[in-house]
């Protein structure tokens, strides 16, 4: 069993050779590692697109179909793409571009928001992290 | 004719030597296959932060420096994209490099530097990669790749360079006590 005598030989020199405070950054950097890989691979991915303008929902489409959608907002149109599986702001009049930097958002209550234009995209699943997002 | 002559202190021999070491590692380093661009065990780290625990940070700063130059040049890559998300991956480790100074010696060891020198160098070189080479591309799958590789390959490099700093002690003490 070669792969376990390399685990134990690593960890025989972990003991040896690190402080205390080495294992609290190696549990840290772990933990982050971990979080990393659960929010890039294991998040549940999203299966609707809800487009929200002053709190009122003005569009709702499933992200299985490619498609595009204008909303109206305080200050003028917010354009939402649905491309593969995801959707973003593609333009939006508001002067800080938050929103449309965010970029693509395809898992389950994923949101960007356009706080200016006051419109919202969320991400509907079947499971979702929280219960609502609103301003 | 007048010749010039530069004054070579030991320190800079040392220096360049250590950076010949490490241009070496890069070199042997370039020649591993690896299954995504970018993701390497980093072996130059481990003599950059020996020199770091033995000659300071002044030193290490210089050997990673010219490993960046040198190693570059030689892999005929210099001024390439490559080039620089090396030099933005090298300016993460360094900026960690900097502030282990402050960190208290009875509590972190070289593993904790190697790590977090391993975790700011993915952090610059995505960063750069994110900014200017593919801001459109979405890096959030590459994530987790990148900083498993700086866990395991950081956790090794510090056991390495633990292990010879320790043997150097060890054997310090011995000549001292002969």
């Amino acid at each position: 069993m070669t792969a376990s005598r390399y685990w134990f030989d690593t960890v025989n020199l972990l003991k040896s050779y690190s402080k205390s405070g080495d294992i609290f950054v190696l549990a840290i950097a772990g933990l982050f590692t971990a979080a990393l890989f659960f929010n890039a691979w294991l998040k549940p991915m999203g299966d609707a697109v809800i487009v929200r303008a002053h709190g009122v929902v003005k569009v709702r489409a499933t992200l299985k179909r490619d498609g595009d959608y204008e909303v109206l907002g305080r200050l003028g149109f917010s354009r939402i793409e649905v491309r593969h599986g995801r959707a973003r702001v593609a333009s939006d009049p508001g002067p800080l571009q938050v929103c449309v930097k965010q970029g693509w958002v395809s898992h389950a209550g994923e949101a960007a928001l356009c706080l200016a234009n006051q419109v919202s995209l969320e991400i509907d699943g079947t499971t979702r992290p929280f219960d609502s997002i609103t301003y | 004719m007048s010749e010039i002559r530069l004054a070579v202190t030991p320190e800079d021999r040392h220096i360049a030597g250590m950076a010949a070491v490490a241009i070496g590692l890069t070199l042997a380093e370039a020649a591993i296959p690896s299954p995504l661009p970018g993701v390497k065990p980093g072996l130059a780290n481990i003599v950059i932060l020996l020199v770091m625990m033995q000659n300071g940070f002044g030193a290490a700063a210089w050997v990673m420096l010219l490993r960046l130059l040198a190693g570059s040049l030689l892999l005929g890559t210099f001024l390439s994209p490559g080039f620089w998300l090396a030099t933005a991956g090298a300016l993460g480790s360094l900026c960690i490099l900097s502030c282990s100074r402050f960190l208290p010696v009875r509590l972190f060891g070289a593993v904790s530097v190697s790590v977090l020198m391993a975790f700011a160098h993915i952090i610059g070189q995505l960063s750069l990669a994110k900014i200017w080479l593919f801001p459109e591309v979405d890096i959030t799958l590459l994530m987790p790749v990148f900083a498993l590789a700086a866990l395991i390959f950081g956790t090794v490099n510090g056991l390495i360079v633990a292990r010879l700093v320790a043997k150097d002690d060890v054997t310090g003490a011995q000549s001292a006590n002969a």
